[in-house]
């Protein structure tokens, strides 16, 4: 069991965790993710990690509640448990000194980008961030990721924060002021890292992506996580989460990620039915003594 | 030894081989209960009764860990069935387990006498027999563990490699701690093996078993990942780690269309149904494929490929099929899982071989194109090799189709692990005897070495492990015996 030390709300159905796991925060790497079983009857899902601390043995994540289980997740709060979380996972991000990079994310794929970015600051590059989000209450992080950047900019779908228009057109401005980007990474939904591929790649701007296709093992075990770059079948969890961005076939990913939509909704549906009773079957099994000190 | 078998060999001949009793076909073919009850008391002795004690028993030739077996049978007949089981765990600590799955007609009962002419002894259902006996007897004597030797040992990977390794070391005194990937204990036992055949209790009785003996387990960590094998020995001060990591990567055909929504290795739907239990959806998460009314194939002729097959004919496929590119002969499945399977009413699709999986619009699998097959001349593992035959190509329909033509090693330990010498096809490379690996303290076995084999042998390289894990602890002498680099 994994305690929850700290739960917060940082936007529209986002919430972030910060978690004991020692063994995870002291390995982690920006661009590295876990994969967490909530309880006995839980699927295992992968999530990104935001930030550990090697020397509090704590990693922080960040979810949106959009299936069953992390709409679970998201009804935890400190002093609750987490039955199983399973990583560091996948290759770390690439961190050198480009020169100019762009940091694309999208709402709470924020989240794994931050460590990206903040490493790459620190490894001399000059950061640019672009945040998108459908609306004001999706902009999540908006401290750090100014905190993590030379020069930032939100974008809200409606306009009803930062300027209105996808990040794809403030990427457009950016190449069309003349501003050269030599590295770009993009996390988010798939359409939005498939626009970015498709603004990058006649440019020759090297872009990487972080894919989050559906896992099971997350260790190379069950090929569930499979990809296609190029002409190559590749395994998300373990030669990922990132590749390049020119050789992904962002069309295959969303067919297979549409694999288990109905059997989401159905689960999800029963979950809200019955809240309050899944929640209190969980809690049911957290450690006793523990519980009560909490 | 009293009540011993007075029976003339000719009147031992006479006695036709107990039937082991089964769920019906068309009531198995909708559970996932066991399949094999498993012999009565009586039965188990009427049994014992066949063998004709040969002076040297093949039977114990055969078998890969070399259990007594034929002291076994004599104690079964005795009616001393705790002793039995006591003779049984001296070379196999998982009897309840290779009683279920070893191939035994290829082992122990390929090499009983009776069985050229008739039918062999059922080794195999005896073994089963008296482990469980002595399970449900509650009478399972722990082993006393020697005193602590101070030492300690990190074995990665639980399946019955990592399993029967840990057993052995907590008997010598040494701290043992298993660390596991996954978040249950198991391996290939949990994860792979279907509950029908293999009880998961029986998997969590023996775990439950070691933890009693004093074995730490940790979940949820990836070695290579987590924590490295040079961090385990540096910083947690481990004198010597056991790598027993198994064969888990799934070997995809390559074939076009194998990303079509509805294509599953093994492993994948293997492990939702079985670790998962998606079968269960929606009172478990995890989602699986709804095999109801739709056409199942599974490409493979080895046991995984009829887990798979018997497992989607159970949630409910309208046909399900098990294609295979050589006969009927040449499948390397036990025989008992074929048999069950065309009971159960699994077709099969022999000498065909999958050319590319066609789908519609949506990216769902609709069929795969396959073209026939015929057998020509013996290939490097003595099988004929099957030749496709022009023009027959064919397409054959399927909503899902289920890829098991093997795994390979997984690479984490071995990448993050430089001294770690291995073979060309990426597996740990150890010496035969001792299991010592190209690094110090470092010892490897079970499938990681030998590539996918069997319980048997996985269990058997653990105990091996052991004995030379414990020899090096005891004289912390390596070179010697240590794998020279290839
Ligand atoms: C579906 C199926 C059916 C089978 N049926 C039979 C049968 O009927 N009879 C028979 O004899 N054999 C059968 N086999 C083969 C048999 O199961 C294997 O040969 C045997 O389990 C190998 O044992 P092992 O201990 O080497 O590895 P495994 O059982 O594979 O266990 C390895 C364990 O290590 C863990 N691991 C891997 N990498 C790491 C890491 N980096 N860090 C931590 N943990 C890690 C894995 O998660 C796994 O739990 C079958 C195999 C499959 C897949
Ligand atoms: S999640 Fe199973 S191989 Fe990647």
């Amino acid at each position: 069991m994994y305690k929850i030390l700290e739960a917060r709300s940082v936007g529209f159905k986002i919430k972030q965790f910060v978690i004991q796991a020692p063994r995870i925060a002291r390995k982690q790497q920006a661009g590295q993710f876990i994969i967490l079983r909530l309880h006995d009857r839980g699927e295992r899902i992968p999530l990104t990690i935001k930030s550990s601390d090697p020397e509090a043995g704590t990693v922080t994540i960040a979810a949106q509640a959009i299936g069953k289980t992390t709409s679970l997740l998201n009804c935890l709060e400190a002093g609750d448990y987490i039955k199983d979380i399973v990583g560091p996972l996948g290759h770390p991000s690439e961190i050198k000194k480009f020169g100019t990079v762009a940091i694309i994310a999208g709402s709470v794929g924020t989240a794994m980008a931050l460590p990206t970015a903040n490493a790459l600051r620190k490894a001399g590059n000059h950061v640019i961030f672009i945040e998108g989000a459908r609306n004001t209450e999706m902009v999540v992080f908006e401290d750090e990721v100014r905190a993590a950047s030379n020069e930032t900019y939100i974008m809200t779908d409606d306009g009803s924060y930062g300027e209105k228009g996808l990040v794809t057109k403030k990427l457009n401005d950016l190449v069309a002021e003349g501003r050269k980007i030599d590295f770009v990474l993009a996390v988010g939904p798939v359409p939005m890292m498939r626009a970015v591929a498709q603004v990058t790649t006649p440019l020759g701007i090297k872009t990487m992506v972080s894919l989050n296709s559906i896992m099971v093992d997350g260790t190379g075990m069950c090929g569930g996580c499979r990809v296609l770059i190029g002409k190559n079948a590749m395994f998300a969890c373990v030669d990922g989460p990132e590749f390049d961005a020119s050789l992904v076939n962002f069309e295959l990913l969303m067919q297979r990620n549409a694999m288990y939509r109905d059997k989401e909704a159905e689960s999800l549906k029963l979950f809200e039915e019955n809240k309050e009773k899944e929640l209190a079957q969980i809690r049911a099994q957290f450690p006793k003594q523990e519980a009560q000190r909490a | 030894m009293p009540n011993k078998n007075t029976l003339p060999n000719k009147e031992r001949m006479k006695i036709a081989r107990t039937r082991m009793p089964e769920l019906a076909p068309d009531v198995r073919n909708k559970s996932f209960e066991e399949v094999n009850l498993g012999l009565c008391a009586e039965a188990a002795k009427t049994e014992s009764t066949r063998c004709i004690a040969c002076s040297r028993p093949g039977c114990v030739q055969k078998c890969p860990v070399g259990v007594k077996i034929r002291e076994v049978v004599d104690l079964v007949y005795a009616g001393d069935f705790l002793g039995a089981a006591a003779k049984l765990r001296e070379d196999n600590s998982l009897p309840a387990i290779t009683g279920r799955v070893c191939p035994q007609e290829n082992q122990c009962e390929g090499g009983c006498l009776l069985g050229k002419k008739g039918e062999s002894v059922a080794i195999g259902n005896l073994e089963r027999f008296v482990a469980d006996y002595e399970r449900l007897s509650g009478q399972l004597g722990l082993p006393v563990n020697a005193p602590s030797t101070g030492k300690s040992v990190a074995i990665v990977g639980s399946g019955p490699a990592g399993l029967s390794a840990a057993g052995d070391l907590i008997q010598k005194g040494h701290r043992v701690r298993v660390f596991e990937a996954l978040h249950e204990i198991g391996g290939v036992l949990l994860y792979g093996i279907p509950e029908f055949r293999l009880p998961k209790e029986i998997v969590r009785g023996e775990v439950e078993n070691l933890r009693k003996m004093g074995v730490e387990f940790e979940t949820n960590v990836v070695v290579g990942k987590s924590v490295t094998i040079d961090e385990l020995m540096r910083d947690e001060h481990y004198d010597a780690v056991f790598v027993a990591t198994g064969a888990g990567l799934p070997i995809f055909l390559g074939v076009p269309g194998e990303h079509l929504n509805g294509v599953y290795s093994s492993n994948e739907f293997l492990t939702r149904v079985n670790l998962m239990r998606a079968y269960k959806f929606p009172e478990y998460d995890e989602p699986v494929y709804d095999c109801r009314d739709k056409d199942v194939i599974v490409v493979g002729g080895g046991n995984t490929a009829m887990d798979a097959v018997r497992t989607a004919k159970r949630l409910g496929a309208k046909t399900a099929t098990l294609v295979y590119r050589r006969s009927a002969q040449e499948m390397p499945a036990r025989a008992e899982e074929v048999k069950h399977a065309r009971e159960e009413g699994v077709q099969f699709r022999m000498l065909t071989n999958p050319l590319e999986f066609l789908g519609d619009e949506k990216g769902w699998l609709t069929g795969a194109r396959c073209i026939s097959m015929e057998l020509g001349e013996p290939d490097a593992s003595g099988r004929r090799s099957p030749v496709a035959i022009p023009g027959s190509e064919h397409v054959l329909p399927a909503n899902m189709a289920i890829i098991g033509v093997g795994t390979t090693a997984n690479p984490l330990i071995q990448s993050t692990t430089p001294d770690l010498a291995t073979t060309p096809r990426r597996y740990i490379q150890a010496d035969p005897e001792s299991l010592r690996t190209s690094k110090r303290g470092v010892f490897a076995g079970g499938d990681i070495v030998t590539g996918s084999a069997t319980v048997i042998l996985a269990m058997g390289a653990g105990r091996k492990a052991a004995a030379s894990i414990h020899e090096y602890l005891t004289t912390g002498e390596w070179e010697t015996k240590a794998a020279t680099k290839a």
